[in-house]
Formats: structure tokens, C-alpha cells, sequence
């Protein structure tokens, strides 16, 4: 053929599919209050209930501020991309792309794009609502920002991958959010987000500390509270280490299932 | 070298556990023709289909489109298809006009996305999203993504299910401006009429079986269009077939002495003939059934 023109890139298709996610997260009413101010709005409930209640030496707001970080982290990669995507399959959409040359990772760029864009965006809306209207004191040392930075490409990273591959666990679209909430909401419990990690039963820290969302909250703790603030912990240090080690794990496990499980179609599609 | 044929097909079987949903189907679809595949519901439309999209592997035969087993398709080949689903009920929260030109950005020759809204008739809705649209404005975006990318085949199945006339009337308007344009298109239907309307030619299946292909004008055979003559006497109801009606109602006039009772004279509808077709599928299938009860 004459006019035969390269096919777009797959980096190109990737972005124009960042573009199309972010716009459609933003105009999705659900996905805006569970995912996206759902932390927000904790956080403003807690500092107005607990007000000036001491936190071993901290107020309620700068005591939440790292788990609420940490919750948004997790539910802008995990609960938004199983949902997003368990629906996507069940209504037919990945079925409708698989069938365009739009290459196969340029839908994941897309995905991951989306993550970061409104992860990011929600955590600076965090912290401004944080620091400027709830007066919790933002750090500046630039060793807290570097071990933000990996802490957050681990979370995002590990969240993103387990919610692809978790996309799966529901049987329909209606079930999707009936179906991820809930084990988000309990992790969220047990891994010490809506309250004082150290005062949660050891059994249900036992639970928490096979998953990644205590790490990431602790983690978090490590940057955002005051030095020092480390003796509170069980283990009375941060555990950045081990963090690390748990949440890269995480990450590999969730590439290698993702690959394995993800499907353009639904289960009875033949 | 790809020869004419957009799409050949050989002995095409595809089982699932308690069903062989195809069951040998051999197709030839040419460059720039409409074809039509004509059966009712649970004959196997979809299953062919999506074999020929590349969604479902067949267990038996051959498949070439566009000169690819779909098998084995590669992103060059989904650019020069088109795909408009059975169903589609994806709820984007895009517009119509977003939707459009962001589909276009997959293809390297896509269609001017304007263009297409306008082709099928959905410019009042550029800045609406799908779940606002009626279902007959729906299948008009779903075939305004599979048309956006320029495609040399076109796949539509059942794409007018559920319209009312006047927008299955809009929606075979669409069709026809397309087929002008070039793009080989394979339709499947439930109703005659569309086949009838639309196709160069019509594959009826039925049961995984294709009982049929033709021309509408042909469907059937050539005994198929003779004109059957039908009178009731003192014995009961006649009927017979003549390629000379007007003859065999003189003879009658002459026999009856003036007015024939109840005397009638039709040539069979394509949709009698279509129902004659599947009947007669049917009723192999039964005297099958029993012989191998036997
Ligand atoms: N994924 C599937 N699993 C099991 N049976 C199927 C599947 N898809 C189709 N069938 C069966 O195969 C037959 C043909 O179905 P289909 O191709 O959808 O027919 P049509 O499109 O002509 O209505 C039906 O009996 C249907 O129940
Ligand atoms: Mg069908």
C-alpha cells in the first residue's frame, strides 16, 4: 500500500490514555468521594473530634496526617484500579480496546499514569489542608522528602500492580465496589490508619504486617512525625528497612500475578 | 499476496462443554461486498464473528482475514478492522466528540473524527456521554469507534436489535454510505429484512451449520420463488407450485365453472423462504435424532 503510516507509538497512545483516565476519574462522582477526598475528609473529622487531644506529644491532626497520606496512597492505586478495572471488563470496555491496535501496555501506561497524577494530587491537597489550615508542621529536612519519594514510588508501585491483578476477584461489575471496599476499609483498620498503630491488639498487628498498607502507613509516620517519635512504635524504631523489603516484595508478587490473572474479557466471554 | 477474498473461512468448528456452537462453516467474504449472516438467536453468529475478530480461537478449520489468521494478529492488522460489538455497555465518563477523536489516536489513516459524528448522525450529541444517549444513538457511537479508524473490513453484529423502524431505516442509510466508500462489511441479523436490505449476499446459519449462501434474490434455490396456487373443494384445502399460474387458474376457472373458492396465488416472501430454509435444517436434524435413537 502507498500510504501505509507507522502506527502511533506506544508511548503516545499511552499518554493520550493517561489524558482520557485522569479526565474521567475527575468527572466520576464515586471514584472523586471514596478514592480521591476520602482521606481528606478523615482527616478533617478527626482533628475536629479529637481536637487538642494529646497524641504522645502530638495533636490529632499531625498524628493522622502520615496515615491518612498513606490511605490515599493505597486506595488512588489499589481500590481505584480494581474497581475501575473489574468494571471496564464486566461492561465490555477492554473488550472494545482489545479489539483497536491500541498496543496492550500503552491501557496500562494509562492506568499507572492516572494513579500518579491523582495520588499526587491528592497527597499535596493533603498536606496544604494539613499544614495551612490544620497547622500541622510539614517537615523540610530533605532526607524525610527522599525517603517520601521511595516510600510513595513503592506504595503507588505495589498498589497499582495488586489492584490490576485483584481487578479479577470480582464476578460482576455491580459487585466490584461491594467486593473491594470492605477488604480495603478492614486493612485500612487493622494496618493502624484510623488509629494509634501501637494500641491496635498484636494479633491484629500480626495481620497487618503481612500487608503493605501498615508499611506504607509507618513509613509515612517516619517522615511526617516529629524525631524521636519512633519510640512510640512496637518495635520502637520505623522499620524503614524491613518497609522496603515488605513492599518490594509486594510489588514483584503483584507484577507476576497481574500478568498471569489479567483478561480483556469477562470469565464467560469463550 | 492477499487474493479478493477479505475474509475465507474452511470447515470452521468451535465446541464449548455441552454445545458445537460451529460446526464446519466454510465463508467467503469479497473485498467491498456486504455479507450478511442471517440465523436465529443461538445459531452461531457471534461465535463465527469472533473467531473472525480474533477474540475466540476455533478447534477446527481455517480462518484467514485480511490474509492473517486472527489467531495471530498483530496491531497493523487491528488497524485495518473494524469491530462493532453485540453488546456494548461500557459507561464512559467521556463525550461523544472526546470518545471519537481519542479512538482515531489509535489508528495511523483514522477518519476526521467530525466527519464521522456527522456520518452517523450524532453532532447534537457531540458533548454527551454514552449513558445519556438512547439505545438506538448508542449503536450509532458504537459504530462511529469502529468506523473512526478507517477500516478495511467492517464487523457488525446485530447491530440493529432493539430499534424501532425509523431508526433501523437511519441505520441502514449509514450502512449503505459506508459500503460506498469501500469498507467490506459483514453484518449479522436476525432480521430478514436487513439482510434483504442491505447484502450482497447472505450466509443463513443455523444450529453451527450454514445452510445457505446467496444472493437475497437466490436464497432458496431456484424452485424456491415458484408461485404456489391454493383452492379449498368439497375434499378440503389445495395447494401447488407452477411456473405457469395464470395457466393453472384458467384451468381451474374452467374446472370450477366460473369462482374458484378461497382461491389464492403467492410467491413466497425471502423470509418464507428463509423459514422454509431453517425448517428443512430442522427437520433433518429431528429424522437424525431419531435414526440415531434407533
Ligand atoms: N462462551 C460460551 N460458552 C458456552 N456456550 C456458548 C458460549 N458462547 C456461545 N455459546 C453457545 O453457542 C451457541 C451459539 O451462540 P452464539 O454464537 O452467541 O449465537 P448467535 O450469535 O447466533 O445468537 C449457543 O447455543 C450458545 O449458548
Ligand atoms: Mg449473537
Amino acid at each position: 500500500m502507498a500510504d501505509t503510516k507507522a502506527l502511533p507509538s506506544t508511548l503516545s497512545v499511552g499518554l493520550a490514555r493517561t489524558k482520557l483516565e485522569v479526565r474521567e476519574f475527575f468527572r466520576e462522582r464515586e471514584a472523586l468521594i471514596f478514592t480521591f477526598f476520602f482521606p481528606i475528609i478523615f482527616l478533617g473529622i478527626f482533628s475536629a473530634v479529637f481536637g487538642n487531644t494529646d497524641f504522645n506529644g502530638v495533636n490529632a491532626a499531625t498524628y493522622f496526617t502520615p496515615g491518612m497520606i498513606a490511605s490515599g496512597i493505597f486506595l488512588s492505586s489499589f481500590q481505584s484500579l480494581a474497581i475501575s478495572i473489574a468494571l471496564e471488563r464486566d461492561e465490555g470496555l477492554l473488550k472494545r480496546l482489545r479489539g483497536t491496535p491500541m498496543p496492550p501496555q500503552s491501557y496500562f501506561i494509562g492506568k499507572i499514569g492516572q494513579v500518579l497524577v491523582t495520588s499526587i494530587a491528592q497527597f499535596a491537597l493533603l498536606l496544604a489542608i494539613s499544614g495551612l489550615v490544620l497547622g500541622v508542621d510539614i517537615p523540610t529536612e530533605p532526607s524525610r522528602w527522599l525517603n517520601f519519594v521511595w516510600i510513595f514510588i513503592l506504595g503507588t508501585a505495589s498498589g497499582s500492580v495488586l489492584g490490576i491483578a485483584f481487578s479479577v476477584v470480582p464476578k460482576s461489575g455491580k459487585a466490584a465496589s461491594a467486593v473491594i471496599t470492605p477488604v480495603v476499609l478492614l486493612l485500612q483498620f487493622m494496618s493502624g490508619v484510623y488509629f494509634v498503630y501501637s494500641s491496635l491488639p498484636g494479633w491484629m498487628r500480626g495481620v497487618a504486617s503481612v500487608f503493605p498498607l501498615k508499611w506504607l502507613a509507618q513509613g509515612m509516620r517516619s517522615v511526617f512525625l516529629p524525631a524521636g517519635f519512633e519510640v512510640n512504635e512496637p518495635g520502637g524504631s520505623w522499620q524503614l528497612g524491613t518497609g522496603a523489603i515488605v513492599l518490594s516484595v509486594w510489588l514483584v508478587v503483584g507484577l507476576f500475578l497481574a500478568q498471569r490473572v489479567f483478561r480483556w474479557t469477562r470469565r464467560d466471554a469463550g | 499476496m492477499e487474493n479478493d477474498n477479505a475474509v475465507r473461512v474452511r470447515g470452521l468448528v468451535k465446541r464449548y462443554p455441552d454445545k458445537v456452537a460451529v460446526n464446519g462453516v466454510d465463508l467467503d467474504i469479497h473485498r467491498g461486498e456486504v455479507f450478511a449472516l442471517l440465523g436465529p438467536n443461538g445459531a452461531g453468529k457471534t461465535t463465527t464473528t469472533e473467531i473472525l475478530e480474533g477474540y475466540r480461537r476455533a478447534d477446527e478449520g481455517e480462518v484467514s482475514v485480511l490474509g492473517t489468521d486472527p489467531a495471530h494478529a498483530d496491531r497493523l492488522w487491528r488497524s485495518r478492522i473494524g469491530i462493532v460489538l453485540q453488546t456494548s455497555r461500557d459507561e464512559a465518563e467521556s463525550t461523544v466528540a472526546e470518545l471519537v477523536s481519542h479512538y482515531a489516536g489509535y489508528y495511523p489513516n483514522p477518519r476526521d473524527p467530525d466527519e464521522v459524528i456527522a456520518a452517523v448522525g450524532l453532532e447534537e450529541k457531540r458533548k454527551t456521554r454514552p449513558r445519556k444517549l438512547s439505545g438506538g444513538q448508542r449503536r450509532r457511537l458504537d459504530v462511529a469507534l469502529g468506523v473512526v479508524g478507517n477500516p478495511e473490513l467492517l464487523f457488525l453484529d446485530e447491530p440493529t436489535t432493539g430499534f424501532d423502524p425509523e431508526a433501523r431505516r437511519q441505520f441502514w442509510t449509514l450502512i449503505e454510505n459506508l459500503r460506498t466508500s469501500g469498507t467490506t462489511i459483514l453484518l449479522t441479523t436476525h432480521y430478514l429484512d436487513e439482510a434483504e436490505h442491505l447484502a450482497d449476499r447472505v450466509g443463513v446459519i443455523d444450529d453451527g451449520r450454514m445452510i445457505e449462501i446467496g444472493t437475497p434474490e437466490t436464497l432458496g434455490g431456484r424452485g424456491a420463488r415458484t408461485a404456489r396456487v391454493s383452492w379449498s373443494d368439497a375434499d378440503g384445502q389445495h395447494e401447488l407450485r407452477t411456473d405457469k399460474p395464470t395457466a393453472e387458474v384458467a384451468a381451474l376457472m374452467a374446472r370450477f365453472g366460473g369462482e374458484v373458492p378461497e382461491l389464492e396465488v403467492r410467491r413466497p416472501s425471502l423470509e418464507d423462504i428463509y423459514l422454509e430454509l431453517i425448517g428443512k435444517a430442522n427437520d433433518a436434524k429431528s429424522v437424525a435424532i431419531e435414526a440415531g435413537a434407533l
